[in-house]
């Protein structure tokens, strides 16, 4: 891992009314064979993609928001929720999706994916990073 | 410097895909080179040699070849993007029983690995796109 580079996935669109956000999720998916230091943040109306209980019955698309919750299995660990995005929304933390990754070093211990940060945290977050995807 | 540059956007509906061909143009002249360009959502678009823009206006299509064949550039297609928008080689045309092909000269289809690696290989990732 120690040539990997730190690859971060931004999203910041609502799920449905494009294609961005599905594709920005096969991009992340994909990547992970990569074996990259991979993170995502979710921004402005991209907070919308982790919400619970979409239903796209009515609009003939497939709903992949259940794909979100597979995300530990990819080694995917650090997502990044902006909180003034959800805030401006009139979400919470409780209106998404509970993710979850297993630790292998701490006997598969399961432990929270989605990381609550500020705007001025998120900037810090995405300069540190190596490559950004923006989606 | 090493760059790949990502288009998202498709040609004529949105001024993306100019600016990404200038970037590549302007980097090319100031001695960059260019890893690959990487066509993802209506990005494909930019591939389809059955674009007929009018005369008095740029052919965006041809612009690209001419560059990828001018420069040796590695001109990529996402090959899911691609089949849900109908560009098609000879390799897809094949595969999914299509009656014919439309990718443009310079351009070839492949997998989401490629901007991936795209990503590790070059010492900038450049995404035009909304």
């Amino acid at each position: 891992m120690s040539d990997a580079k730190k690859f971060m996935y931004i999203n910041r669109k609502a799920p449905y009314g494009t294609i961005y956000a599905w594709e920005s999720l096969e991009v992340v998916l994909i990547g992970a064979a990569f074996e990259q230091d991979v993170s995502l943040a979710f921004m402005d109306d991209g907070v919308y993609q982790l919400t619970k209980g979409q239903d796209t019955s009515g609009i003939g698309m497939k709903n992949f928001s259940p794909t979100y919750s597979a995300l530990g299995d990819y080694e995917v660990s650090k997502i990044y929720v902006e909180k003034e995005s959800l805030e401006e929304r009139g979400l919470t933390l409780d209106d998404l999706q509970h993710l979850v990754w297993e630790d292998e070093d701490e006997d598969y211990a399961e432990k929270d994916s989605i990381r609550l940060v500020s705007r001025a945290e998120l900037a810090d977050v995405l300069a540190g990073q190596d490559v950004l995807f923006n989606f | 410097m090493k760059l790949t540059i990502q288009v998202n956007e498709g040609p004529y509906q949105h001024q993306s895909a100019d600016t990404a061909y200038y970037f590549a143009k302007a980097a090319l002249e100031k001695g960059h080179e260019i890893f690959r360009v990487f066509f993802y959502h209506d990005g494909v678009n930019n591939g389809t040699r059955l674009t007929t823009p009018p005369q008095d206006d740029r052919n965006i299509v041809n612009r690209w070849s001419e560059l990828a064949q001018e420069h040796n550039i590695d001109m990529v297609l996402c090959v899911a993007a691609a089949q849900r928008r109908g560009i098609v080689d000879d390799g897809e045309a094949e595969r999914n029983g299509k009656d014919t092909t439309n990718i443009a000269p310079g351009f070839r289809i492949s997998g989401l690995g490629q901007l991936v690696e795209g990503g590790i290989q070059s010492d900038r990732l450049i995404v035009f796109g909304d």
